[in-house]
């Protein structure tokens, strides 16, 4: 009985038309793919890209060389040198993310008492030389300068870790 | 308008206005067959759920001739111990009989290049010559890939053509003449007099031999990238392999012109004994709705649709099932409706067969 069945299951082609119902169904559904330069995938408040140091509305930057996010950096990525300024204050001298070595992990956002070193939405960036991977302390405060208003209203949004 | 144009062309002797027809054919043929790529790449691309390439030019109508020139600018590479004559020689081989092959196809009551008697029987040779050159290709490379690719070749054509034959057998009692432009006359009438209806298992022995013939998904054991790289032109690079790729893509146009010839009733209007007979006489709507070349394109277009719809539904074949389905399945389904047809035909079974 069931070897018939089979027989004419075959002979009707029934299962291939039934793959082909389901193929014709999805050649007309809506179509996942995001056409990147002109759209964009929406993003998290909490996306981490490419890194920024932060200063406070003052002018003051926010670092003070407490090396945390060195230390907790799972890459080795950041490089950190400080010094104690005229008025007495700790601050950086160097400070050093090499963008070939880091793994986008956040940590160093995380372990950031003072919310100077963060991950913005910015994720479109490319080197085009050797040496041009290694983010140094100018080039992250211009980041920070460039997206400051995007980073605070994603630190509004949401409160990493604490 | 036939008038005017025969007035316009009378000037110039008959051969040589064959010729600029040979031509012009062939150049638009290789527009279709370009553009057939890009529809499979986008149809395929479409049943995945995703968009297939959108990029070159408005939706990706550039792309066929930006890999065209690609192509073009690629070293061919031949192989140390090549054949270096059959290596060269092989990809016209396989592109020539999907070419010559239209020389009878008729597009419509008119319009056709050589109007012969034994049409068919020269479609079936030209479709079989082209399995010679995968084999010669798989010889001349001196490589294992590509010899077992093309023994795979020659085997699955083999088993293949004879169900593919049987299938025209069916179509000729039918009909009563190996010409092509006469068989579809055989089938005027309406939808349901067309042969797909009384030939359907030879209709669908056809549709499958066809694929296979053509080398595609589901049968696409000849190039099988999981299990022997790429087949039979793992060696060739630039227009060689361009080569293999225009007439792979040539003879899936050619299968499906036929399969629209010889079971959908080619330029037969499918409204035909539907509409009342008047409305062909209206101005526009009648050319549109009547019979003619654009119905036969539309159907050949419709079963290229088919092939790459396979393509994205079914997974490929094992070697020994194509086997399987090829002698033991489609021969023996042929043979038996080939004698419930004789039946048929001897009884004057109505409206078909009368």
């Amino acid at each position: 009985m069931k070897k018939i069945r089979n027989f004419i299951r075959s002979f009707t082609l029934f299962e291939l038309l039934k793959g082909m119902s389901l193929t014709g169904q999805r050649f007309a559904s809506r179509k996942f793919t995001v056409r990147y330069p002109e759209e964009k995938t929406p993003q998290s408040p909490r996306f981490r890209g490419l890194h920024a140091l932060r200063r406070y509305p003052s002018g003051e930057e926010r670092c003070i060389g407490c090396k945390l996010c060195e230390a907790v950096c799972p890459a080795l990525a950041i490089t950190i040198d400080t010094e104690e300024r005229d008025d007495g204050s700790r601050r950086t001298t160097r400070y050093d993310i090499d963008l070939f070595k880091c793994v986008y992990c956040g940590f160093c956002e995380e372990a950031c008492p003072v919310d100077a070193i963060v991950e913005t939405r910015v994720f479109e960036y490319s080197f085009f030389e050797r040496g041009q991977q290694v983010m140094n302390k100018e080039m992250l405060l211009d980041v920070g300068a460039k997206h400051e208003a995007q980073i605070a209203a994603d630190r509004e949004v949401s409160i990493l870790g604490r | 308008m036939a008038e005017w144009w025969s007035n316009l062309v009378a000037p110039f002797p008959p051969l040589l206005l064959t010729a600029v027809y040979m031509l012009v054919f062939i150049l638009v043929l290789f527009a279709c067959v370009a553009y057939t790529t890009l529809a499979e790449r986008r149809v395929i691309g479409f049943m995945q759920v995703r968009l297939g390439p959108n990029r070159v030019g408005p939706q990706g109508l550039g792309q066929p001739i930006a890999d065209a020139v690609k192509l073009m600018f690629k070293e061919m590479i031949l192989p140390q111990d090549a054949d270096r004559f059959l290596f060269r020689i092989a990809p016209l081989l396989s592109m020539a009989p999907a070419l010559a092959a239209w020389a009878v196809i008729p597009f419509s009551e008119h319009l056709n290049f050589a109007d012969i008697n034994a049409g068919l029987l020269y479609i079936l040779a030209m479709t079989s010559l082209g399995v010679y050159g995968v084999i010669v290709a798989g010889w001349a490379s001196n490589s294992k890939y590509a010899l077992l690719g093309s023994l795979r070749a020659a085997a699955q054509i083999v088993a293949y053509e004879i169900a593919m034959g049987f299938a025209l057998v069916g179509v000729l009692m039918a009909s009563g003449s190996l010409n092509l432009g006469d068989i579809v006359k055989a089938q005027q009438g309406s939808v349901l007099n067309w042969y797909w209806l009384p030939l359907l298992p030879l209709f669908l022995t056809y549709l499958i031999a066809g694929v296979a013939e053509t080398n595609r998904a589901p049968f696409d054991v000849v190039e099988g990238e999981s299990e022997i790289v790429a087949g039979f032109h793992v060696e060739y690079s630039g227009m060689g392999f361009a080569m293999f790729f225009l007439a792979e893509y040539a003879n899936i146009i050619l299968i499906s012109g036929l399969t629209a010839l010889l079971f959908l009733g080619g330029w037969l209007s499918p409204f035909e004994g539907v509409v009342p007979a008047h409305v062909f006489h209206l101005p526009v709507i009648g050319a549109l709705l009547g019979s003619g070349a654009h119905w036969f394109l539309a159907k050949t277009s419709f079963f290229i649709f088919c092939f790459l719809w396979f393509r994205a539904t079914f997974p490929r074949y094992r070697y020994d099932q194509i086997m399987r389905l090829g002698w033991k399945v489609l021969l023996p389904l042929t043979l038996i409706w080939i004698v419930v047809e004789g039946v048929l035909l001897y009884v004057k079974f109505p409206p078909w067969f009368d």
